[in-house]
């Protein structure tokens, strides 16, 4: 693995925390006030902070660090985080998301955008925070040796009192030192550590080593306070020493190699003159000491020292020194060993019970393990077992047309075949189902940012985040939906004075919700607001000739206009929803996708836009039909019922028109044939099969086919990667037998036939 | 023989980081994801020294760090601490909880092995 791949993990990790920070900062704008939720989203920011200060990314490090510090005074309870707050903080949520794609992608962010919510942070967290000069926001990240260098809280007793009796010691083991140059500074240092050192896993030998590799030095061991075996404890710290270096890094560098372990040990630091070095304080005869040299060669790796399995449950540091210590040494170490061996026992008995605890462990995790692999991985996995459906069913159709009494072993062996088949392609549609959860999350931010655009208020309520669909729908949603919440913020909610005075809540709704239906997924967006304003819709058709004057429309029908290109009921195209852009587009982006988009609405009451869309891209459950000799499959799900047309249900309306009476209701019939230009006159009616059909615009209409061949799954084929874009035509399907046959777009056919009581804009082609 | 590293982030970019640093500098490296996963794999991982975060879910460092001490078979053993946060007040708790020494994030391959090198023999 090199940087680079760690710095894409690093993008990945950013994308999943962003989603994080944000839904756990809208839960706190919910009223969530759990500890962990404001831990999580604190992590969330921590956690690309730390990343991106590995990579240099210095924006992003700085902004995260000012959004870290005032996400900290939340967590300390310094800070309430207050609807006005929160709304900060999303914001700086969204402006971290912008560094991060701007890092990613590279590419500018608004500066001056980030610059003032650093301010508005800033403001935050000294506002709050009750000693100003407290707040680490106030105050550039001190490097860590600065901040970590307070001199030594405990106060160190005069040298005088210790009476060391220096005795000269060599490093053979560290001969390579630089010669001493003659104003190189010498230190001299009394070291005393307390037990605590050694129980923060801090070693005295290693802290005498590193000072060793500094220059020049001698040690002075003093053994004055150790006790009789009796009375002995291996926990306690009973050596103390005495040490001068003589080094080019002085006292600071000798002050850095106590840097773990400063708190712990009573510690005397200072710059000696040259001439004192290695005389000893008069004071030092004064007691009868047992000073020892100080041996540091058992840091070698083939020494014996305490690193070794058992030894450090002792957690004595002493004991490795002690060996080196003479005869006294040997009794420590064996003090050490027999309390090591009561640990031992101790540890064997913790260790069964740690290994039952893992295998639980091990269970639990199984039940919530993921592996990330490559989509392309997964896509070419969903191709073959398309092209096993196809081979499956190639095979099914020889044996049944070799093989005519149908009860040999074979025929059976097939089914079970068929089964498999069938389970191995739900299986692997599963695993590129994913969450519509990210989408909605990117809506909240569309969201806030039209709400702030346009001066209003509003809530954005996801229901059903967690409904699965096929990835590449989920991908290929987010620009529609990002239109229809700017189109409902824009144009479906009032102005919060207006919905005062109208004695509706001043904030706005939208509720985006998503949930299986029969196979499918929809989603559906519902606003509170004004609803649709059906004269300004029908007037706005008239005069753009979508509609005739005097056309009778329903109301649903006239809802649906709005889908028509070039519509909108805007008066000047805004720069927020318009962009040019009109919902005929948001339809089109569905239908690309298979999908189906409606719209009811109740003056005054708001809007429901209804989406819905197949849950996979690749198959599809289809009726394949004859027309005019070529084999087509219609969509299953667009179909309402089939019939067989009687001659006296067929009436004529005006020149081309017929209709077809189903049940005391008229309903247009289009003859797939004409419309299809695969024949030039309209087949006879009575001859065929009319499939009622319902159309996204509303309204049914009856599809005339010649015949019905049968229903079966197909796997779709998409005809613009292999061929063209064929207008109404949505994909192509390779049959059980071999054959190519295309799937109908019904909604475009459906719309070719309407051009003929609507204007002919709207022809196949520009609704294809 | 070499080196056991035990490291416990919750961070992805930090582990590899973490694990690409330490392999290159001949350390052999058991990672987990959080404090409870770090005192749930330190019998089978048996490391000489544990580098862990602070901020992690389910366990923060503190909390593992005094679980790591409560072992009696590790309670010795070296921790150092990895942490963004470079103020006192967190080395403090650090070592209030056990910690041996600290790493500052974003940390530089030389300063990581230096750090482990000064705490192990």
């Amino acid at each position: 693995m090199d940087m680079n791949e760690i710095k894409e993990i690093f993008f990945q990790e950013c994308e999943e925390q962003l989603a994080e920070l944000e839904s756990g900062l809208l839960r706190l704008n919910d009223g969530d006030r759990d500890p962990e939720t404001v831990n999580a989203v604190f992590r969330a920011v921590h956690s690309i902070k730390g990343g991106a200060g590995a990579f240099g990314l210095d924006d992003l490090v700085s902004f995260a660090h000012v959004f870290e510090t005032t996400l900290d005074c939340v967590r300390s309870n310094r800070l309430e985080p207050t609807q006005d707050v929160l709304k900060v903080m999303l914001k700086s949520a969204d402006v971290l998301a912008d560094l991060t794609n701007a890092a990613r992608d590279g590419g500018g962010v608004d500066e001056t955008r980030s610059r003032a919510l650093i301010g508005e942070l800033e403001a935050l967290a000294r506002g709050e925070t009750p000693v100003a000069s407290e707040a680490p926001a106030t105050k550039p990240a001190a490097p860590a040796h600065q901040a970590a260098a307070p001199a030594p809280a405990v106060e160190t007793p005069p040298v005088n009192d210790e009476g060391f009796q220096p005795i000269p010691f060599s490093f053979d083991d560290f001969g390579d030192e630089p010669p001493i140059e003659p104003y190189v500074p010498t230190c001299e240092i009394v070291f005393r550590p307390k037990k605590e050192l050694y129980a923060k896993g801090n070693e005295a030998t290693l802290l005498l080593r590193d000072l060793s590799r500094l220059g020049e030095m001698s040690i002075y061991c003093d053994m004055d306070r150790l006790p009789s075996l009796a009375e002995m404890n291996p926990e306690e710290a009973y050596f103390s020493w005495k040490i001068s270096v003589t080094s080019d890094k002085g006292e600071d560098g000798v002050r850095s190699v106590f840097e773990f372990a400063e708190w712990d040990c009573e510690l005397d630091i200072r710059t000696v003159e040259e001439e004192t070095v290695g005389e000893a304080p008069a004071e030092d005869e004064e007691l009868p000491m047992q000073p020892v040299p100080f041996d540091l060669s058992i840091l070698d790796e083939e020494a014996p020292a305490a690193a070794e399995d058992e030894e450090p449950a002792v957690a004595d540091g002493d004991a490795a020194a002690a060996v080196a210590a003479a005869e006294t040494a040997t009794r420590i170490a064996q003090a050490a060993s027999n309390a090591s061996r009561a640990a031992a026992e101790t540890a064997k008995a913790d260790r069964a019970a740690a290994a039952a605890a893992n295998a639980a462990a091990a269970n639990n995790q199984a039940a919530g393990q993921t592996i990330r692999v490559d989509l392309d991985r997964v896509d070419r996995l969903i191709n073959l077992v398309g092209e096993l459906v196809i081979n499956q069913a190639m095979l099914s159709q020889s044996v049944v047309e070799n093989d005519n009494n149908g009860t040999s072993s074979i025929n059976m062996g097939l089914e079970e075949l068929q089964q498999l088949t069938r389970e191995i392609q739900d299986s692997v549609m599963a695993i590129r189902a994913q969450p519509v959860k990210p989408v909605f999350q990117r809506m909240s931010r569309i969201v806030r940012e039209i709400a702030d655009v346009t001066g209003k208020s509003v809530r954005l309520i996801t229901e059903g985040e967690n409904t699965e669909v096929d990835k590449t729908v989920i991908d290929k949603l987010a620009e529609p939906l990002t239109h229809m919440i700017r189109n409902a913020v824009d144009h479906g909610l009032e102005s919060p004075e207006k919905r005062e005075a109208l004695g509706k809540n001043p904030e706005g709704t939208v509720r985006l919700t998503a949930k299986h239906r029969s196979g499918r997924i929809v989603i559906e967006l519902a606003d509170d607001g004004a609803g649709i304003n059906r004269e300004k819709v029908r007037q706005k058709a008239i005069d753009n000739d979508l509609i005739a004057a005097d056309a009778n429309l329903s109301d649903e029908e006239i809802d649906n206009l709005i889908f028509h290109a070039g519509f909108s009921t805007a008066d000047k195209i805004s720069d927020i929803s318009g962009r040019g852009v009109g919902m005929d587009v948001v339809k089109r982006s569905i239908q690309a996708l298979g999908g189906r988009i409606s719209i009811s609405s109740k003056p005054g009451q708001g809007s429901v836009f209804t989406m819905s869309l197949p849950l996979t891209l690749a198959v599809l459950d289809g009726m394949v039909v004859t027309v005019a000799g070529q084999t087509l499959v219609v969509p299953l799900t667009a179909i309402v019922e089939t019939l067989q047309p009687e001659a006296s249900a067929i009436h004529s309306f005006g020149a081309s028109q017929r209709l077809i009476s189903i049940r005391n209701s008229f309903c247009p019939l289009v003859d797939v044939g004409r419309i299809l230009n695969f024949r030039a006159m309209q087949a006879n009616p009575i001859e065929g099969v009319a499939l009622l059909v319902e159309s996204e615009g509303g309204g049914q209409r009856a599809l005339m086919v010649d015949a019905i061949q049968g229903q079966r799954q197909v796997v779709i084929k998409s005809l613009e990667a292999n061929y063209t874009h064929v207008p109404g035509i949505a994909a192509a399907t390779i049959l059980g037998d071999g054959r190519v046959a295309l799937i109908l777009d019904v909604d475009a056919v459906v719309a070719a036939s309407r051009g003929q009581s609507l204007k002919p804009e709207t022809s196949l082609a520009a609704t294809g | 023989m070499k080196k056991k590293v035990l490291t416990v982030d919750d961070s992805r970019t930090i582990r590899n980081m973490l694990l690409v640093t330490l392999n290159n500098a001949g350390f052999e490296t058991i990672q987990a994801e959080d404090g409870v996963e770090g005192l749930e794999v330190l019998e089978d991982a048996n490391p000489d020294v544990i580098v862990t975060d602070i901020n992690m879910p389910r366990l923060d460092g503190f909390g593992f760090i005094e679980g790591v001490r409560r072992n009696e078979k590790y309670r010795a053993i070296p921790i150092l601490v990895l942490t963004t946060e470079s103020d006192a007040e967190k080395k403090n708790r650090a070592r209030q909880a056990g910690a041996t020494g600290w790493i500052v994030k974003p940390f530089d391959p030389t300063k990581l092995i230096d750090a482990i090198e000064r705490v192990t023999a």
